[in-house]
């Protein structure tokens, strides 16, 4: 597999070709979501929090500005918008009260949102890892396109 | 109105005396229930920008207990308490006698670590409520043993949303000469930042 590791922490997007390997640790509610071309090998991760920035200018803490921005800055390293597929992971609900509120299900809202922008910008979902009540960290592979999710309670899982 | 709110040192100041008292009374009740002298490190005030959140207590992979609270009421925000595994089984030996592993942890050790957070957190709101007036109410506490990137990010989230900074408020407690590792988060949204501001004296505009 790839060597190479780069963080990409919350709120921060990057984009490599092999042997890098694109990793965030830590996915709570928020999502890291990942989009490949398999053709050009153009790898990019983007770690976000919430789904809308109303106009605000922090790209990559929002899945309406980040993900687009991702997609150029792809394109710039010379991958085709055509060939994009995405793979989602996170969007988790870490604590329940019992009670349901809008701000905990911020996980589920980021993972709509994800999927929302893409079918918008018509990129494939292959995969996808999300809900639950835990966290994940992700690997996302350059070289071959694969996503490895470990997480503390469950087994890890290759996407 | 802007999203980007800095503290001068005069407000960092005030809010520090703010988290010292309230941290003092929250140290009262934490050795009223350990039967031990439990002091408290001086908290620290930071404005901390949102990337920098997940490793504050560490490595975003390492596994701690976050216990959080959700605040409402004339003030709202969190408070949350992360517990490192050292800690963990350390109070589980002074309060219950006994040896566990965290990933062991069953009903009754979550119990004694949600009980222990709601007696600090509910003696940290009192006293920071009768310092302003401001009127904050806790919820019943939320529980998760999992890793801290997860907890500390998905929690900041509902204070990022006016800004890309977060205040806390961070405590430590010593059991002696042993350190008891243990973060205490309060985390104002910003609107009750300056509610709490304006009730020590500062003007908004601050």
């Amino acid at each position: 597999m790839g060597n190479e590791e780069i963080r990409i922490k919350m709120a921060e997007y990057h984009v490599a070709k092999p042997p890098h390997v694109l990793v965030t640790l830590g996915l709570g509610s928020c999502i890291g979501l990942a989009l490949y071309d398999k053709y050009s090998k153009v790898s990019g991760l983007i770690h976000y929090m919430l789904p809308e920035g109303n106009g605000k200018k922090n790209t990559a803490k929002y899945a309406d500005t980040g993900i687009p921005f991702l997609i150029e800055e792809m394109i710039k390293l010379g991958a085709k918008k055509r060939n994009l597929v995405a793979k989602i992971v996170g969007g988790a609900k870490m604590f329940s009260f019992g009670d349901e509120n809008s701000v905990m299900n911020i996980g589920q809202r980021n993972a709509k949102a994800a999927k929302k922008i893409l079918k918008k910008e018509g990129i494939r979902i292959l995969a996808e890892d999300t809900g639950a009540d835990f966290g994940r960290t992700m690997r996302f592979y350059t070289d071959t396109g694969e996503v490895k999710v470990t997480s503390y309670k469950r087994d890890e899982l290759i996407i | 109105m802007t999203d980007d709110f800095t503290l001068d040192s005069i407000q960092e100041d005030a809010l520090k005396e703010v988290g010292n008292i309230g941290a003092g009374n929250a140290a009262t009740a934490f050795s009223e229930v350990l039967d031990r002298k439990i002091e408290i490190d001086v908290p620290s005030v930071q404005i901390i920008p949102l990337e920098d959140v997940s490793t504050i207590t560490g490595s975003e992979e390492d596994h701690v207990a976050g216990v959080l609270f959700n605040v409402t009421g004339q003030g709202p925000g969190n408070i949350l308490f992360i517990f490192p595994s050292e800690s963990i089984k350390y109070l589980v030996k002074v309060v219950m006698d006994k040896e566990i592993e965290p990933d062991e942890m069953g009903e009754m050790e979550v119990s004694l670590l949600k009980e222990l957070g709601n007696i600090l957190s509910g003696s940290y709101l009192k006293s920071i409520g009768d310092m302003t007036q401001i009127n904050m109410i806790q919820s019943i506490p939320g529980f998760s043993y999992d890793m801290a990137g997860a907890i500390l990010s998905s929690t900041m989230i509902s204070a990022s949303k006016t800004g890309d900074n977060v205040l806390l408020i961070e405590t430590e407690f010593m059991d002696g000469e042993r350190k008891i590792e243990g973060y205490f988060f309060f985390i104002p949204q910003l609107e009750s930042l300056k509610i709490i501001l304006n009730s020590l004296g500062f003007d908004n505009n601050g």
